[in-house]
C-alpha cells in the first residue's frame, strides 16, 4: 500500500466518522421529544437545532432510521393541489427541495423533471383546468396541455386514439420532481446529530404520562423520558401513538403498494400519472421504473403485498407504455398510510398543551418532509401555530372546515 | 386470491366485493350535538383489533357484514344484516 495513502488514513484531519452516531444512552429529560425517526421527525429535529437553537432534542424511533414510510414512498414532489391553503404549503415544500442538497451539504438527488398527469375523460380535463388556474394564481408552474402537448412531453406514451382510454390532455406541472428518499432522511439526521440532537433507534414509545393538559414524560422500552414538548410524527402509526395519549385522530389506515422494474436505459423523462388508471410511473436515477397507484381498497395494519394490486398496477403501466410488457419486476413493497377524511394532513396543536401533531400524511407525505419539519419546528419553538399551518388544524373536523384535496391527491401523485 | 364468504353467494374472490367501512351507530338527529356529529362523520374505527364492517357483493348488490382482524387481515366470520340488529 502506498505510504502516502496511509498518511491520510492516520491523519487527524480525517477522523473516522459516520454520518449518524450510534444510539446513545437515554437521558432522563429533553426539551423536545420527537416520536418517529422518519423524514418528518428528522427534518423537525434539524430545523429545531439549526434555526431555533434547541439542541436538547431526542428523536425516538421504534425500528431503524427512516425505515417506515420514508423508505416506502415513491418520492413524488409537487405542489399542484387544488385548495389555496394546500398549494401555498406544498409550494413552500417544493422550494425547500430546490435547495435541499445545499442546505444539508448532502446530495439528495433532487430532479425537477416535471409531472404530467393524464386525463382520459372530459370531467378530468375540467378538474385540471381548475387546478391549473388555482396553481397559476398561487404562483406555481401548472398548466393544461392538449393531446399534442402530451405527445411532446412524453413521446413514447400510448395515446389510445379512438380507444376507451384515449388521452384527452394533461396537467403539466413543471415544478414537479423527485428526490432520493433515503438521502433526505440521512441528510437531516446527519445535520441534526452534528448539532447535538440524539437519535435513538430501536426505542419504542409505549405510553404517555399525562398530568392535567400536559405530557410530563413518555415511557419507552428503554425507560422513562421527561419532556418539555412532544411531537408525534410516526406515519402509519400516528393513530396508534396518539391514542396512547388519549387522542382519537380522524384517521384510517390503509396499505399502499408500489413496485419497481428492472433497470432500463433512460426513456421516461417526466413523472407520469393517470387518474383513471390509478397508476403513476417515474424512472429512478438507477433506471428502474417505479410504479405506484392508489391505496388498498380496505383498512389494514399490514405491509403485505397482494397479487391483485400488482396486477392492477402492471395493467395500468402496460396500457400507457405497451413496450413494458416484457420487463421484469425487481421489487415490490407496501407501507401503511394514515388517511384523513379530506386528504389533507393534520398539523399543529393537539388537545394537550405541549403535544404537537405532524400526522395524517396518508399517501402524500414525502414531498412535505422539509416544509413540515420547518414549520413544526417553528411551532414548537414559538409555542404557537404559524398561519400557513392553521388550515390543517385538528379542530377543522369539529368546525366542519375540511380542506378537500381528494381530487388532487387520490391516486394522482 | 383471497376469499370472502358471502352469506348469499358463498366463497368468492375478494375482488368481487366492495368494503363500506366499519359499522357505526346512527346518531339521533334530534339529540346530537355538533361535536358528536363530527365524530360520527369523520372518526371511524381504526384500532388494531377486530372490526365489524359493511361489505357488498358487487355483481349481486348484496350487502352484509364481516368481522375482520385489522392486523392479520383474517376474516373471522360473515353474517347477514338482521343479525347485527339482533346483536345490538
Amino acid at each position: 500500500m502506498p505510504l502516502r495513502l496511509l498518511k491520510y488514513g492516520l491523519s487527524r484531519d480525517y477522523p473516522v466518522s459516520g454520518d449518524i452516531p450510534a444510539t446513545p444512552e437515554l437521558k432522563p429529560a429533553y426539551d423536545v421529544v420527537i416520536i418517529g425517526g422518519g423524514g418528518h421527525g428528522l427534518s423537525c429535529a434539524h430545523h429545531l437545532a439549526k434555526y431555533h437553537g434547541i439542541r436538547s432534542v431526542a428523536v425516538l424511533e421504534k425500528g431503524y432510521l427512516a425505515g417506515g414510510n420514508t423508505a416506502r414512498n415513491t418520492t413524488t414532489i409537487r405542489s399542484n393541489y387544488i385548495t389555496p391553503e394546500g398549494i401555498a404549503f406544498y409550494k413552500e415544500g417544493v422550494e425547500l427541495f430546490e435547495r435541499l442538497s445545499q442546505e444539508l451539504d448532502f446530495n439528495v438527488m433532487f430532479s425537477q423533471r416535471g409531472q404530467l398527469t393524464l386525463a382520459h375523460t372530459e370531467a378530468t380535463m375540467r378538474s385540471f383546468h381548475l387546478r391549473a388556474e388555482m396553481g397559476k394564481h398561487m404562483g406555481t408552474r401548472t398548466e393544461v396541455v392538449d393531446q399534442k402537448g402530451v405527445e411532446e412531453l412524453c413521446p413514447l406514451i400510448n395515446m389510445d386514439y379512438g380507444g376507451p382510454l384515449e388521452i384527452l390532455g394533461g396537467l403539466w406541472h413543471a415544478d414537479g420532481g423527485t428526490a432520493r428518499h433515503d438521502a433526505v432522511a440521512w441528510g437531516y439526521a446527519a445535520q441534526a446529530s452534528r448539532r447535538g440532537v440524539e437519535i435513538h433507534q430501536r426505542t419504542e414509545v409505549q405510553g404517555f404520562e399525562v398530568v392535567g393538559d400536559r405530557v410530563q414524560a413518555v415511557t419507552t422500552n428503554r425507560g422513562r423520558v421527561a419532556c418539555g414538548q412532544v411531537l408525534i410524527a410516526t406515519g402509519g402509526m400516528n393513530y396508534d401513538v396518539a391514542l396512547m395519549a388519549g387522542i382519537e385522530l380522524p384517521i384510517r389506515c390503509y396499505p399502499l403498494q408500489a413496485m419497481v422494474t428492472q433497470p432500463l436505459k433512460p426513456w421516461l423523462h417526466t413523472l407520469v400519472s393517470s387518474v383513471s388508471l390509478h397508476t403513476y410511473l417515474v424512472q429512478s436515477s438507477r433506471g428502474e421504473v417505479v410504479i405506484g397507484g392508489g391505496s388498498d381498497p380496505y383498512q389494514l395494519y399490514s405491509t403485505r403485498s397482494t397479487l391483485d394490486m400488482k396486477e392492477h398496477l402492471a395493467e395500468g403501466a402496460v396500457h400507457l407504455f405497451p413496450f413494458l410488457q416484457g420487463v421484469r419486476l425487481l421489487r415490490q413493497w407496501a407501507g401503511i398510510t394514515d388517511m384523513t377524511p379530506d386528504y389533507s394532513p393534520i398539523l399543529g396543536a393537539s388537545p394537550l398543551a405541549n403535544l404537537w401533531l405532524d400526522c395524517g400524511w396518508g399517501t402524500w407525505g414525502f414531498k412535505a418532509t422539509p416544509v413540515a419539519g420547518k414549520r413544526m419546528a417553528q411551532t414548537i419553538a414559538e409555542g404557537r401555530v404559524p398561519d400557513i399551518l392553521k388550515p390543517f388544524a385538528l379542530e377543522r373536523f369539529e368546525t366542519f372546515r375540511l380542506l378537500n384535496e381528494m381530487g388532487a391527491t387520490a391516486a394522482s401523485h | 386470491m383471497k376469499l370472502l364468504t358471502c352469506p348469499m353467494n358463498g366463497p368468492r374472490n375478494i375482488d368481487e366485493f366492495q368494503c363500506f367501512g366499519p359499522v357505526r351507530a346512527r346518531p339521533d338527529p334530534n339529540a346530537t350535538a355538533d361535536r358528536d356529529w363530527s365524530r360520527h362523520l369523520f372518526r371511524a374505527e381504526n384500532r388494531k383489533g377486530i372490526v365489524v364492517e359493511w361489505w357488498r357483493h358487487v355483481p349481486s348488490n348484496y350487502f352484509f357484514l364481516a368481522e375482520r382482524d385489522l392486523v392479520s387481515n383474517e376474516i373471522i366470520r360473515t353474517f347477514d344484516a338482521p343479525q347485527l340488529r339482533d346483536r345490538a
